[in-house]
């Protein structure tokens, strides 16, 4: 039996978990995939249903929202959508703002606006429909 | 670094990780390389139109909000939505929209190892671009006729 010989810098345990220097491994890219995914059918529903009530009433869009079957379908959309624009939103951060101060400070405010506006949201579809 | 003499020179300008200027040849870029190709014209507006669609996410919020507060919130929001301006924002928003979703299916096409070739990359790029006019045509389309 040969010696056991590390040919790399990295520890074998590191490579086994390969999460990689950022230590998020893959989660970001494929978390991106999956909520584009969930995104697909959920965004032609909402675009076409949008489009069927340009003049709704307040008493029409409000029943309209409240609908369990809308109400859900539009809790999911509002949890996948905002999940993928804050980290489609920080690939683009990242990939433009220069400055380690610039950088965290954009990244922090774009998360917390899209944190904030999805609670918003779905509080108000909630407030709607219970 | 001396003057540069040498038109060629002008390629020649490269810069390290920290910012600080060295003498060596940069990558295909800005003069030296064609910058409205298809592909990458695409590419960059998937980022654009990405960018877009989040910020009319506000107006859905805006929307949902006012729908929540009551009826006079919720008439103002209609009234600036219908407004010339709300309509050629939502135009735009739809258009973008349609484009990052389709951009989307080619992206995933891609995460599935195929389509790299350049006839098909063109192909499915031609596709992206007829189908967000049909769709975003499709969409103000329907918006119209409930509309009038």
């Amino acid at each position: 039996m040969a010696e056991p010989s590390i040919r790399t810098l990295r520890s074998p345990l590191g490579r086994v978990r390969g999460l990689g220097s950022a230590k998020g491994g893959t989660h970001h890219w494929w978390m991106q995939r999956v909520t584009s995914i969930a995104l697909l059918p959920l965004t032609i529903w909402l675009v076409f249903s949008l489009a069927r009530m340009p003049d709704s009433t307040w008493q029409e869009a409000t029943a309209w929202i409240g609908r369990p079957f809308n109400a859900v379908l539009l809790l999911a959309f509002l949890a996948a959508a905002f999940h993928h624009a804050a980290y489609g939103l920080q690939e683009v951060i990242e990939d433009y703002v220069r400055g380690e101060l610039t950088r965290i400070g954009a990244l922090l405010a774009v998360k917390g606006l899209c944190l904030l506006l999805w609670l918003a949201s779905t509080l108000a579809v909630l407030r709607i429909a219970v | 670094m001396s003057k540069i003499t040498d038109a060629r020179e002008a390629v020649m300008v490269g810069r390290r990780s920290d910012g600080t200027l060295v003498r060596r040849p940069l990558s295909p870029h800005l003069q030296a390389y064609d910058m409205l190709q298809m592909t990458s014209a695409l590419s960059i507006t998937h980022r654009i139109t990405g960018t877009i669609w989040s910020i009319g996410l506000v107006f859905l919020v805006w929307w949902l909000c006012a729908a929540a507060a009551g009826e006079s919130a919720f008439n103002a929001v209609q009234w600036v939505l219908g407004s010339f301006l709300g309509v050629l924002g939502l135009m735009a928003v739809t258009a973008a929209a349609w484009y990052h979703t389709l951009a989307g299916i080619r992206h995933l096409y891609w995460d599935s190892g195929r389509g790299f070739d350049l006839p098909t990359t063109y192909l499915t790029g031609r596709a992206v671009l007829i189908g967000t006019a049909a769709l975003t045509a499709l969409t103000w389309l329907i918006m119209l006729i409930t509309w009038i």
